[in-house]
């Protein structure tokens, strides 16, 4: 449901750009994806073929998704480490005090036209 | 063959919707109404703490609410027959939450001048409303016993975003091993200045501290 959701945004914003450039017709769609974004890569693909048929500007256009790996810093020993495998406890001092630094985006990175 | 054109974009999905709720928000200070937005799990318990809440505190203050689901109408017609106030459903289109276009579109139905406080009762979700900026001045949500004190832990945007944090269904506690100390703890991870708030709407135990929190709110908002 979530990605359907986000498939709706997807397309007001591509549709969007695509007439700022006088295009008529996207081939492809290129997203960047962060690993912790909660977003499924492969039900937003099937979201998009479903919904983007429907519109004549982006029938038969692909989606294609960049995963982008989530980086946590840790405020305690200024240690960065990858976040899916330690979650939000620092693996090297052991503390809690860490940001994310990337790895959250849903964003349109390009597209294909 | 053609040519294969690149048009960069680069541009979050969750941008246009974060301006429209900042709009939204200025819009809400400039016309003196709160907004808060509330979420929570499906069956939580939202319905029956806003029937308790707005029964509390309806001779003191003008409220409104908003139902946001899927489809249906029931919690609508819920509390305009319990509380005799005025009450709108929004359908989402199937969406699994509301973004601050949906909401403003809600609003437009509300008799914005003749009220002080809308809630809007979100989507029973953990996941997808905690995205969406809907232009509220605040977030509640209501986390009821027998969901398990560790949520904080597994839904932590949910909990990072919510200024207060309603612990619903407080009389079934000797059922369950839902742990309080360690549920106000774990909230406090996500979000250090968060409210928690114990209740039972079922009996109303607890909702005056709600009510209370909520006074205080909306009068902040219209003289600040
Ligand atoms: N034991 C107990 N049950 C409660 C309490 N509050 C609500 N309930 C029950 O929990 C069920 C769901 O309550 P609702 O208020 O409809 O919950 P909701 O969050 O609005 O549900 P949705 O809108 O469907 O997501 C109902 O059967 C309520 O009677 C409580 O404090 N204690
Ligand atoms: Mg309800
Ligand atoms: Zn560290």
């Amino acid at each position: 449901m979530h990605e359907l959701g986000i498939v709706f945004y997807i397309i007001r914003d591509v549709k969007k750009a695509a007439l700022e450039n006088g295009v008529e017709h996207v081939r492809a769609v290129v997203m960047n994806i962060g690993e912790v974004s909660t977003v499924v890569p492969d039900y937003l693909t099937d979201c998009w073929r479903w919904a983007a048929d429907k519109e004549d500007m982006l029938r038969g256009c692909d989606l294609r998704c960049n995963i982008i790996p989530a980086r946590t810093v840790c405020h305690s020993c200024n240690e960065e480490y990858p976040t899916v495998r330690f979650g939000r406890k620092c693996p090297h001092c052991g503390s809690d005090d860490t940001v994310l630094l990337c790895g959250n985006e849903v964003e349109i990175k390009e597209i294909e036209v | 063959m053609d040519d294969v054109k690149v048009i960069e974009i680069k541009k979050s999905i969750f941008e246009d919707n974060d301006r429209d709720a900042d709009e939204l928000r200025a819009e809400l200070k400039r016309k003196g109404v709160y907004l808060l937005n509330l979420m929570s799990s499906p069956g939580s318990g939202k319905t029956t703490t806003l029937i308790q809440t707005i029964n509390k505190i309806k001779g003191r203050i003008r409220v409104a609410v908003m139902e946001a689901d899927i489809d249906g109408d029931v919690d609508a017609v819920k509390i305009k027959d319990a509380t005799g106030i005025p009450s709108i459903q929004l359908h989402t289109g199937g969406m699994c939450h509301l973004d601050a276009e949906m909401t403003r579109q809600g609003l437009d139905n509300m008799p914005m001048d003749d009220v002080d406080l809308v809630i809007l009762e979100n989507v029973g979700n953990l996941v997808c409303p905690a995205e969406f900026d809907t232009g509220a001045v605040r977030n509640a949500m209501i986390l009821s016993v027998p969901e398990g004190h560790d949520k904080p832990l597994k839904y932590p945007l949910m909990f990072s975003i919510c200024d207060v944090v309603v612990i619903n269904k407080i009389d079934v506690l000797p059922y369950f091993d839902f742990d309080m100390k360690r549920c106000e703890e774990y909230v406090h991870m996500r979000n250090p200045h968060a409210k928690i708030i114990p209740i039972c709407a079922r009996t109303g135990e607890g909702v005056d501290a709600l009510a209370d929190w909520l006074i205080e709110e909306v009068n902040n908002w219209k003289n600040q």
